[in-house]
Parts: C-alpha cells; structure tokens; sequence
C-alpha cells in the first residue's frame, strides 16, 4: 500500500483526483463557500511567497500586509478607469486588466528590491523588527494619498478580464456551465486555482533549483555561503523581491475576490495572519504555507457561520463569547502548540506519517531524523 | 520657543514611559534571547488589573497588586510555554512567533473583558497640569516620569550591585559558564521575564492615564509603539533602551505639536514616525545604537 503511494503514478493520480475535486467545486458548493475559498486562494498566493522568504531564505519579514497592500491597491490604480463615472473615486491609468496585474506584481517587486539594501544589511530578528516599520509607514501611506488610495474609505477593484471575457456578474451576461450560473464567485474561483497553480509551480521549481539553493545556504550559515561564493546581500534582496511579488498577486486576487479595498485589510495583524499561515504550515514548505493559509484564512468565517451550534460560541452582538474571538483564540493556541509540539508544522506531521507508513516493513532500518528547530 | 520646549519636556516624560516597556524587551531578550510580543498583552493584563481593583483597594495598592500579578503572568509564560521550546534550542525567529501567539491568545481575551468599555485608571493625578516656566505638562507625565526614573535608577543599580544582577549579567555574557558558577539559568529567566512584567505593568497604567482616557480594546497596541524604541537602542542593551525610549517620546512628541507645520506629509504621522527613525537608525548602525555587534566565528 505504501510502496504504491509513493510511487510517481499514484502521487500523479492523486494529484489528478485532487485537481478535478477543486475544479468541480462550483458545482457543489454555495455562494459563501465559493467567497471564502476566493480569500484562501489569495492568502494562500501571498503565504507562498513568504514561506519562500522566511522558511527557505531564512529572513522574518512582518512586511508582507505591505506588499500584499502595493498588489492590491497597484491594480486598483493601473486598471481604474482615468476620468470615473462617481466623483471623488480616485481615478486610475485605465490600463487593461492583465497588463495592470502586471503591473501591480512587478510594482511591489521594485519595492521589495528598494527594501533590499536594508534587507542586505540587517539580520535575523533586527530585520523583521525593521521590517515592522514598513507596515506603519504602508499604513500612513494607504491613509493619506486619497488621490491613488482612497483613503480611509478605500478604492474599487476593476473587474479582472481577459481576451474581452470579464471575470464579473456580466459580459457575458448570462454564462450557464451544465446548469449553472457562472457568475462573478464561479469565473474568479478558477482563475484564482490557475494563478495559485502557477504560484505553486514556480515555488517548487525555485526551491530546487540553483538559486533556490543558495537561499537555504544563506538561511543555514551567511558565512559558509559566502565561502561558497553565493553573494549574501544579492540573495537577501533576491528572496525579498521574489517574496514581494507573490504577496503583490495575492493582493491583486485579494482586491479581486473583495472588489472593494481598503486600508485595514492590509496592516499588522494580517502581517501577523501570514506568519501564523506559513508557521502552522511549517515553515519552508509549500504545500505547508496553502494548508496554512486556508485554515487561518477559513477559519474566522466558518465559526461566525455555525455560531449557533457551537457550544460556547454565541452569535454577533451577543454577550459571551463570539465567533471572531473564538477564532483568534484558536488561532493563537494553535501557534503555540505547534511550535511547542510539532514544530515542523502541518508539513512536518505530514512527512511523520509518510515515514511512520515506510517504517512498517522490518527490513528497513532509516529512522525519520528529528529536527529540532 | 515655547511650543518648542513644552513639546520636548512631554516627549522626554512619553519617552520615560517608551523606556520602560522598552526595558522589559530587553531586559527578557538579554536574559533568554527571546523578542517578547506577549509583553503587549501583559501591559495591557496591568492597566486592566488597575482599572478594576482600583475602586475597592485604592489606586496606589491597585497598582502593587497589577504589579505583582503582572510579573507572576509572565514568568508564568517563560515556565510554562517559552522554557520548553527554549530548551530545544528553538531559533529565536520561532521564539519571537510563539510568543505572538501568546499574545494573541491573552490579548484577545482582556479585550473581550473589556469589551466597548473605557475603563478609568482612577489616578489620582486627574488631568491637571502644572505650569512651570511657561511649560505646560500634565501631572500624569511628571508622575511617569519620577517614577520611571526611580524605576530606572533602582534597576540600574540592582543590575551592577546585587547578587541577582551579577548572575543576569554573567548568564547574558556567557550562559554555560554562569551555570558552572551556580547561577540556575532557569530562575534568573523567570526573574527576567518577571521584572519586565512588572515595568509592563507600570508603563500601562501611565499608558492609560491622561491624555488617554482609561483602559480600552486597543490598549495592548500601545506597548507596540515601544518595540521601535527597544530596537534603536539596541535590543540588548539597557541603556539602550533608555536612550531609545527618550528618543522615540520626543521624535513623537515633536510631530505631534507640529502637525501643522507637517500637514503636507499627512494626518497622524505621530504614528508612523517611530519606525522611520528606527529604519534611519538601522540603515546607520545594524545593531541599534548600543547594541553588541554580532561577531561571526567561523
């Protein structure tokens, strides 16, 4: 059985089923479902590139609300219409949708790069302590320039298109897959599987590759990768240009799924929420930070929903405790008993019972090595 | 002139309070390597103890009791939570994000105590001023600032002189000849993490006194502000940490009296201004300012 696991055909069909599964989830699913698993794809996006950033390059950012910021409110600003129907909403460069998410990703790109000569130069924990600062000034920034952000009152997300095919309610107006409706929910839930794919694709291809490498020896020891001849600062920048990216087309998705944005989405606790995600997961591992994301991501809105058959939990506005405290509290107890219990994450517990399988017949003698992190 | 010198001497008070949270982070971090994010909530634990005990035991009593239950909380959390995964030799990054989850679990929880309520201090310092050659303070900041300075002073010379001091000294130098000497690392961390439970909880109740009108949801967001002033000066440092604190009050306290001056660079700048001077201060010197620079042994 576990011999046939873990065989490339069996991993690839399981794969596939998996796949279908999600692509067919429209079929299935409500409204609701549909919206929260909009979200988890963004955050998944973005904790990716974190994951990459901190568990693979070794550097803590608490930044990456930032970045995830500059995605989101960058494709707001390029594909905004240049003179809008409603006076007083922030105008934009009316570019067209693909070539503004473009845009927004290599947007926070350049600011990651800018970030870099600090990045360079600081380490371990100074590092993601500056890195705090970049959310405040992110914050006064989102706050104060109405003219590109809105304010405190935010700016509309443009409707995602491509090729004259609008991923909103309309145009074309009333698309029906084999009975059902595709509307607005239906065609960013594919998109958003297909850049999450792309995401996850690149992600693994840079961690294996030479780059992806020098990183984790960057991570291990600075000096030995020195010696090695990997250019420390090049590669710290690198990690953080990379990671920026990512978070950049998670906000974009992000400012998709809401259609509406706005500064609060994007301050310190969501900077916090994404390295809850990527350490929950276990740190370095890809298919850690999506499992991660989706959990943290899932479950404020799945406890609000069943509030009433909770025990404990009592509906909004009622007195005990509520859904979205009930929630922090789980969220916060689940950090500390993964680091203090299982502190390879989700990722880690699931290698534990890959290897506890293989372990089964007696004529192997490998025992899972125990990293202590 | 005068607006010049009224804003330096609230700054320097703020940053007396700024010194004292900032202390505790490295007073913890010197002591077990750990950046403590749980120290906001634990703040938060002291002003909220205040408020509620304040009535029936009176203020200056509420206070030693938030003082003492603040520091039992957190040498509570080095013991029961931090100490295992120290033990493992958890990296510090690991450190630092368990004790966010701390924080998240305490802080969530005093907020839902709380509620929407503002919960008063009850000190008795009111929101008088005192007017002292055209400067006009309020007695809440004299208050913080004598008493910070008392605090600082006593710990300054606890920390050369006694007994306690010179073990967590020689235990930050160099752990594993400390423990030779007989110094039991694990009680000086719990002392650690206690003094600065303690410092949290006096730097609250300032926190939450005039101008800020009493406890509140956010309260915990305050002792944040102090992360900033931890870091510029080092976070290994103590002096550091004064010098940071005192650096931070005034740079907040400047853009606030000349929001007006500053309008062009937006609302509520005060905000954000500390993390700008940190990210100068790092830019110039890695380390903070009177941190040990990190020497690499290969």
């Amino acid at each position: 059985m576990s011999e046939r696991l873990r065989s490339p055909g069996a991993r690839r069909a399981l794969l596939l089923v998996g796949l279908v599964v999600l692509l067919i989830v429209p079929y299935f699913v409500e409204a609701f479902w549909l919206q929260v698993g909009l979200f988890c794809i963004a955050a998944a996006i973005a904790a990716v590139g974190l994951t990459l950033l901190v568990g693979i390059a070794g550097q803590l950012s608490l930044a990456h609300a930032f970045f995830v910021a500059i995605g989101a409110y960058g494709y707001s600003y390029l594909a905004a219409d240049p003179t809008p129907d409603i006076a007083d909403a922030p105008a934009g460069l009316g570019l067209p949708p693909v070539v503004a998410m473009i845009g927004a990703v290599l947007l926070a790109g350049v600011a990651g790069a800018l970030f870099s000569p600090i990045a360079g130069r600081l380490r371990g924990i100074y590092l993601g302590l500056a890195s705090l600062g970049l959310i405040f000034i992110g914050q006064h920034i989102l706050f104060n320039a109405t003219a590109l952000t809105g304010g405190f009152n935010g700016r509309d997300a443009e409707p995602f298109g491509l090729f004259g095919f609008s991923f909103s309610n309309d145009n074309p107006d009333d698309l029906v897959v084999l009975g059902v409706r595709y509307g607005m929910l239906e065609r960013l839930w594919y998109l958003g599987l297909a850049l999450l794919a792309l995401s996850w694709w690149y992600a693994r291809n840079l961690v294996a590759s030479r780059p992806g490498r020098a990183m984790q020896q960057v991570r291990d020891s600075e000096v030995a990768a020195s010696v090695m001849g990997v250019s420390v600062p090049v590669y710290k920048g690198a990690a953080f240009t990379v990671s920026s990216m990512y978070a950049a087309l998670g906000g974009v998705f992000l400012a998709l799924a809401f259609g509406r944005i706005v500064p609060d989405s994007f301050g310190f606790l969501v900077s916090i929420d994404f390295l809850v995600m990527i350490v929950i997961g276990g740190l370095g591992s890809i298919w850690g930070a999506v499992a991660g994301a989706v959990l943290i991501t899932a479950l404020p809105p799945v406890l609000q929903r069943y509030a009433d058959a909770l025990p404990l939990v009592v509906e909004a506005g009622g007195d005990g405790l509520q859904a979205s405290q009930a929630a922090r509290l789980l969220y916060g107890a689940a950090v500390v008993a993964v680091l203090i219990f299982a502190p390879q994450g989700l990722a880690g517990l699931g290698r534990k019972l890959a290897a506890r399988r293989t372990l089964r017949p007696p004529t192997t003698k490998v025992q899972p090595k125990e990293h202590t992190a | 002139m005068n607006q010049f010198f009224t804003a330096l001497a609230l700054g320097l008070s703020l940053g007396t309070i700024y010194a004292l949270i900032a202390m505790g982070f490295v007073i913890v971090f010197k002591a077990t390597n750990v950046v403590n994010f749980a120290h906001a909530s634990v703040l938060m634990l002291g002003a909220y103890v205040v408020a509620t005990t304040s009535d029936d035991l009176g203020f200056y009593l509420a206070v030693l009791v938030a003082a003492v239950v603040c520091a039992v909380a957190a040498a509570l959390i080095d013991i029961v939570l931090v100490r295992p995964l120290r033990r493992r030799r958890g990296g510090i990054d690991a450190l630092a994000i368990l004790t966010i989850g701390i924080n998240v679990v305490l802080a969530t929880e005093l907020t839902r105590r709380v509620g929407t309520d503002i919960l008063p201090t009850g000190a008795p310092w009111g929101r008088d001023t005192v007017e002292f050659l055209g400067i006009t303070v309020p007695q809440t900041r004299i208050a913080a600032a004598v008493a910070a300075t008392i605090l600082m002073a006593a710990f300054a010379v606890a920390f050369k002189y006694s007994d306690w001091g010179i073990a967590m000294r020689s235990t930050a130098a160099d752990p594993e000849t400390a423990a030779l000497m007989g110094v039991r690392l694990s009680r000086i961390a719990a002392g650690a993490w206690a003094v600065s439970g303690l410092l949290a909880a006096i730097a609250g109740v300032f926190f939450t006194s005039f101008p800020a009108s009493g406890v509140t949801t956010t309260t915990y967001l305050l002792a944040l502000t102090a992360i900033p002033a931890a870091v510029l000066g080092g976070l290994d440092s103590v002096v550091g940490a004064v010098v940071g604190g005192l650096v931070i009050g005034v740079a907040v306290s400047m853009t606030t009296s000349y929001q007006g001056d500053l309008a062009f660079l937006g609302r509520g700048l005060n905000e954000m201004v500390p993390y700008v001077v940190l990210l100068l201060v790092l830019l110039w010197r890695p380390s903070g300012l009177f941190g040990s620079k990190e020497i690499t042994r290969v």
